[in-house]
């Protein structure tokens, strides 16, 4: 009787899994789709681009967006550059930046958590006190202080978005590491005379690649608002250089004459961190449904 | 309790310890000197080295660095470069209207997004919960400053029924009392100015309010369908009451608790965006100061601005753990 009601117990959760799963990947598969495609013209930016990005034509200024096949398919801004090109340039700066600080902070961010919660004592409670201070900024204001101070430029917007990004990586992976380190099987590999360095980075760190990657979608989709909310108070990425951010500053005096300028920038930043935060949804669900992702914090 | 609540506030000390330091130092690591930017270039050693004495610029930096613990301490951060005022006093004047504005993209935030968040969370699959889930996902995919400007474009500049820059109309609203419009023009029985501030405020604080709306969307209804499978939840039902008492008053209580936790902590991004939000439809409130002291390189302004973010920062976050062990008995302290 009690294997009977445990097998259909089982079987419905398999059943249910099965009908869940098909909905999941739709999930998945249109936000990786969507990041996939920006990441393509990302990459291939400079054979896409009709126009240099940053060549002003004083004669055609701030035209309104031509369509599909035209000289100007989304229209010039206020310098006569085009605002197609710029788009594309920009989709390729504001993805290295994001890539970059997601790399940096996850880096940084792992090694301590797992240092953390692998050795604990006098150096978990450092680590864990440097967490409790930077995490005591309110978010965005620590990266506009530091590049107040620093002044503009991409390595000083990299290390401003990295100060807190770090931080959900290092919190998450060292509650992990606590728990994996008194597993058996590191246990095991201890008494088979395995050093520590050895046990985290074969044994400890390759169970923290899943919780990691979902928690890198969201860095990334804060990376890119972040960028571009600096870009657009004009402490982020240098004018001159153009990504969606300072595209978005440029447009700011001309909101109420040309729609478009603010439009396609700010359209490019939605719908690439929309599909972020699907995948993200997504791979969260299929990897490790434990992992709560609401989106709150940074 | 008591105990609990000395112990956390204790451990907030040598964190805002910390960060006073670490805004020190990034304010004397930044390039450029703030006596020749404000002396201007036409200027000789002797005029700097007094304004340097003046303002104390000519100490050691650890010197510095105690007086101004000292002085903030009493929440004195000294003179203003650019307004020449004491910085409290100039933030003071700056601070109602940002919280008059966070207090209005709360409620706007938690009005849509509770009842929506339970709608969809206890009818999962339904056309309900895919609209609740949609929404949410574009609220927390949406950068708030963008929207600012694309409701600036829809509603005030093609349909031109709302105003897209600062609190109230210029002669419309009476004298300042509190600082917090809509109070001061209640507490005048002005409704003009109320309707008038109102109208003022709507944009900023939806655009300030959506990233906030998205994300408590989200919690709710997750929240709510974690509490629908408890054993309590059943035995309601089995009690015979009717779903929408089983959903609004068993549900949904039990539900809340980790959202007002999300409430609390969304408070300090909700802080960050209204500085850029403040600055999109120049909001006069300490969010746009600090972009204006940043420009003007006005240093205690920047410190004292940051400083009180931070303190707000920690405060909220104090209080909402002390909330949390009040709300839930189970949480021991």
């Amino acid at each position: 009787m009690q294997s009977l009601t445990l097998e259909s117990a089982t079987e419905e959760r398999g059943g249910a899994r099965l009908r869940k799963l098909p909905r999941l990947h739709v999930k998945a598969f249109t936000g990786g789709l969507i990041v996939l495609t920006f990441i393509l013209v990302g990459a291939f930016g400079p054979a896409l681009a009709p126009h240099d990005p940053n060549k002003q034509e004083l004669t055609a200024m701030m035209k309104a967006p031509q369509g599909i096949g035209a000289v100007h398919a989304l229209g010039t801004d206020n310098l006569g550059r085009d605002i197609f090109s710029r788009v594309i340039y920009g989709t390729r700066i504001s993805l290295l930046i994001a890539f970059a600080v997601v790399f940096v902070s996850g880096f940084i961010g792992v090694t301590l958590g797992a240092i953390s919660g692998y050795f604990g004592g006098k150096i978990d409670f450092i680590i864990q006190k440097l967490v409790e201070v930077v995490w005591a900024f309110p978010p965005l204001l620590l990266g506009i202080t530091i590049m107040a101070f620093l002044g503009q430029g991409l390595f000083n917007l990299i290390l401003a978005l990295v100060a807190q990004r770090w931080i959900p990586y290092c919190r998450v992976v060292r509650g992990q590491t606590l728990s994996l380190r008194s597993r058996d099987f590191v246990i095991a590999a201890q008494c088979l005379g395995a050093g520590n360095r050895q046990i985290i980075t074969r044994h400890i760190l390759p169970n923290l690649i899943q919780t990691s990657l979902v928690i890198g979608t969201f860095a990334m989709a804060s990376s890119i608002i972040a960028e571009a909310s600096l870009s657009f108070l004009g402490v982020g990425v240098p004018p001159e250089i153009p990504t969606w951010g300072t595209m978005l500053a440029d447009a700011r005096i001309y909101i109420s004459t040309s729609w478009w300028m603010p439009l396609f920038p700010g359209l490019c930043i939605f719908i690439t961190v929309l599909g972020i935060n699907l995948l993200g949804d997504g791979l969260r669900d299929l990897l490790d449904p434990r992992l709560k992702r609401t989106g709150s914090g940074l | 309790m008591t105990n609990y609540f000395a112990r956390r506030l204790a451990g907030t000390v040598p964190v805002l310890l910390l960060i006073s330091l670490l805004v020190f130092l990034l304010i004397h690591a930044a390039p450029g000197d703030p006596t020749l930017l404000l002396l201007g270039e036409e200027t000789n050693a002797a005029e700097v080295a007094k304004a340097k004495e003046r303002w104390g610029l000519d100490q050691p930096l650890y010197v510095q660095y105690l007086k101004f613990l000292k002085s903030a301490a009493a929440g004195d951060f000294g003179r203003s470069f650019k307004y020449t005022e004491p910085v409290a006093r100039v933030i003071m004047t700056r601070l109602p209207a940002t919280i008059e504005l966070a207090i209005f993209a709360i409620i706007i935030a938690t009005l849509l997004a509770i009842p929506l968040g339970v709608w969809a969370g206890a009818k999962p699959n339904s056309w309900i919960d895919n609209l609740g889930t949609s929404f949410g996902l574009f609220g927390i995919s949406m950068p708030s400053f963008w929207l600012a400007i694309m409701l600036i474009l829809l509603l005030a500049g093609v349909l031109n029924i709302l105003p897209t820059s600062g609190r109230s109309t210029y002669g419309i609203a009476g004298p300042e009392q509190t600082g917090f419009y809509i109070l001061d023009s209640i507490l005048q029985k002005n409704w003009r100015a109320v309707w008038d501030a109102l109208t003022h405020i709507f944009l900023p604080a939806l655009a300030l309010g959506v990233n906030m709306l998205g994300i408590l969307m989200r919690v709710t209804r997750s929240s709510i369908l974690e509490v629908m499978t408890e054993d309590y939840i059943q035995t309601a039902r089995a009690k015979g009451l009717r779903e929408n008492r089983v959903i609004w008053r068993h549900v949904t209580r039990n539900a809340l608790i980790p959202v007002i936790t999300v409430v609390g902590l969304e408070l300090g991004t909700l802080l960050s965006g209204s500085i850029i939000v403040e600055t999109v439809f120049a909001w006069p409130g300490s969010g746009s100061l600090l972009i204006t002291a940043l420009n003007a390189r006005d240093y205690p302004l920047v410190t004292g601005v940051v400083m009180t973010y931070t303190l707000a920062f920690v405060s909220i976050n104090l209080i909402i753990d002390v909330l949390y062990a009040v709300v839930d008995p189970r949480i021991r302290y």
